[in-house]
């Protein structure tokens, strides 16, 4: 028997009121499934383009420590990514065509990765508060209501805290250093600190899309929320670390019990999300290059894929067809 | 089909536990690798000059140092992301090696560590990676190269690995034991290297049109460096001698077999190039270097010479 719509949007629904998982194979609908590509393959696209900021001081990394640390930071990512892309092909869309869409500007990643990385001390920040806030972003949806995107998650928010961790001691590391460290870590602090804040999303009542994204479980806090959440946690770490924020209104709220903080240039958070970030050609440029350039290799591993499977077919049919009890009833040998 | 989660408010508050407190068990991979010398006799061994260890550790260091800065150059430029994990890890396998052997080189005779100001915290595998010329490095030329495509990078390491696996092999018996303990670590690092070396050799060779012309122009453009590899150098036969090291000339045999049998295997004919020129006899082993060393030294070494006194 077939259950109709309406019978596989009530059960839908009863499992996200549930808060159980949504797996692959179970109904959805299209605007849910559209909805959690547009996610999944954003936030894998992030771990992929998020590679090159940090990925470009592996080969200038001040002690081969650092160098192991970095390099296997960045490792990490690519993991991300490969785990967060096969999370969005059980929705049905490959990894190429994800990249695809990606090199052609019709899918986004996170705005953060479109500003520089200009001194070591930046290794240390974006662990520090880029990974912090993409930990406040994604501790959450740990509990998604997609099964595989939340379990990705798990895995993935379990390493990002180690990379926070790597992050923050880094740069406690240098402000222990010389002064020129120090004024260094204070430098990249101020660089990062309001795009930080910015990758939570627009204000709640200027985002378009975390209303249905609350309803159906995929997202479960609002971006202002978070926001807060993170400003509150980062206080007490910038003042063990010594460094200030670059925000004159920051001061605790004893009314709020929260601080209180002043306002991101949603100005500057539009022009990189329209594509004139500064770094925003040269990340797509670089990864398109190393896509295209991988093309040959890529086609080589299937022709050798495909030959290798043809000479096992060969041989296997070869090894089973004298087997009588493999004849089907018309006597035809089966075989696959 | 579901399982309920914890609040999330408790999840997110424990994410961040201990970001503050001291204890360094929860700190990461890397922050401070596990001693892979732990129980491991590290008196230095009699009957070998002290100079003449140091400098065989800084050659084995030194070709896993180099190279793993052009393998980590592939780092977000691979063709797929297994490709750059792959590297990833061959990569920080050889820093790995390099490290400690840097250390042992330094722990052997003080003297080959660069001087650096006084009361400067860089320790000595950082002085030596960071703060030495290019002349003082003693790797092999094949190491240094620049890179070309994803070829060219695989038959760098199938050559390098299968000639560094040989070594290692034999060095797990060196009197020495830190090299012995470093050799028995490497050598399944190694396999693992020469394995996915081997394994794309061979995909690459019987892929495409393009996949094979682009692998023969790589393994041709690499070979006039792969005899370097196999050349001993006056201070291998000294450590060898004392039965702290391995000469190259030993291996080369069963080099040339593995060699030959992943070249049958992908039907690809040994290239027909003469060994590259030194400049009066001197090659890599004597610091004796392509254009390409200085210019990756000089991206390598910038940020930590910029901080002599600098805590990283």
């Amino acid at each position: 028997m077939t259950l109709t719509e309406s019978e596989l949007q009530q059960g839908f629904e009863a499992t996200i009121a549930h808060h159980d998982r949504i797996e692959p194979r179970d109904w959805m609908p299209e605007g849910y499934r559209k909805t959690l590509v547009r996610q999944v393959a954003q936030h894998a696209h992030s771990e992929i383009i998020g590679m090159q900021p940090e990925g470009a001081w592996i080969t200038r990394a001040p002690s081969l420590r650092r160098k192991a640390i970095l390099l296997a930071k960045v490792q990490d990512e690519a993991g991300h990514g490969l785990y967060l892309y096969s999370a969005c092909e059980t929705l049905g869309v490959s990894r190429t065509e994800l990249t695809e869409m990606l090199i052609e500007g019709r899918q986004k990643y996170s705005s953060i990765f479109n500003y520089p990385t200009l001194s070591y001390a930046d290794v240390g920040t974006i662990g520090w508060l880029v990974d912090g806030a993409a930990i406040c972003n994604q501790v959450p949806l740990c509990r998604t209501s997609f099964g595989p995107y939340g379990r990705a998650m798990i895995r993935i928010c379990k390493e990002e805290s180690f990379h926070q961790r790597q992050g923050y001691e880094l740069l406690m590391t240098m402000m222990r250093g010389t002064d020129e460290q120090r004024a260094m870590v204070q430098e990249s602090v101020d660089r990062f600190w309001w795009p930080a804040l910015m990758m939570f999303g627009p204000p709640d009542d200027e985002s378009p899309n975390s209303a249905q994204s609350m309803a159906w479980g995929i997202k479960r806090n609002t971006n202002d929320e978070l926001r807060q959440r993170f400003v509150d946690m980062s206080m007490p770490q910038a003042e063990a670390l010594g460094v200030t924020f670059p925000d004159p209104d920051l001061r605790w709220n004893e009314e709020r019990g929260h601080y209180d903080f002043g306002t991101p240039d949603w100005d500057e958070f539009m022009q990189v999300v329209k594509g004139d970030g500064p770094c925003n050609r040269q990340r797509i440029a670089h990864r398109k290059r190393a896509h295209e350039d991988g093309a040959w290799v890529r086609e080589a591993a299937s022709a050798y894929a495909r030959a290798t499977e043809e000479r096992e077919r060969d041989r296997a049919k070869v090894e089973r067809a004298p087997a009588p009890s493999l004849r089907g009833a018309d006597g035809r040998v089966e075989t696959r | 089909m579901s399982h309920s989660a914890p609040d999330p408010n408790d999840a997110h508050g424990s994410v961040f536990d201990g970001l503050l407190g001291s204890d360094d068990s929860q700190w990461a991979f890397g922050t401070d690798f596990e001693d892979p010398l732990a129980g491991v006799d590290t008196t230095m061994p009699e009957g070998v000059a002290p100079a003449a260890l140091a400098t065989y550790c800084v050659m084995l260091a030194d070709d896993a140092l180099v190279l793993s800065h052009r393998v980590s150059e592939w780092c977000s430029n691979a063709p797929d992301l297994e490709e750059d994990i792959a590297l990833a890890n061959i990569a920080l396998d050889l820093l790995g090696q390099a490290r400690l052997l840097l250390a042992r080189a330094a722990a052997a005779d003080p003297s080959v560590v660069p001087a650096l100001p006084e009361g400067s915290p860089v320790p000595p595998e950082d002085a030596l990676a960071f703060f030495r010329e290019a002349g003082g490095f003693r790797n092999v030329r094949l190491s240094e190269v620049d890179n070309g495509d994803f070829a060219h990078v695989v038959c760098r390491i199938l050559l390098f690995s299968t000639v560094r696996l040989a070594l290692l092999e034999r060095l797990r018996e060196s009197r020495d034991r830190v090299l012995a303990a470093v050799a028995a670590k490497g050598v399944k690092e190694l396999a693992y290297h020469r394995d996915y070396a081997g394994r794309w050799f061979l995909t690459l060779a019987q892929g495409t049109d393009e996949s094979r012309r682009r692998l023969v122009a790589a393994l041709d453009d690499l070979w006039p460096l792969y005899p370097e590899l196999l050349a001993t150098h006056a201070v291998e036969d000294e450590v060898a001698a004392a039965g702290v090291g391995v000469r190259p000339v030993d291996v080369s045999a069963e080099v040339e077999v593995v060699l030959e049998q992943v070249l049958a295997m992908s039907g690809v004919e040994r290239p027909e190039r003469r060994a590259l020129a030194g400049v009066r006899g001197r090659t890599g082993r004597d610091g004796l270097h392509t254009e390409a060393l200085g210019r990756m030294l000089a991206e390598m070494q910038v940020t930590a010479r910029a901080h002599p006194m600098g805590q990283w």
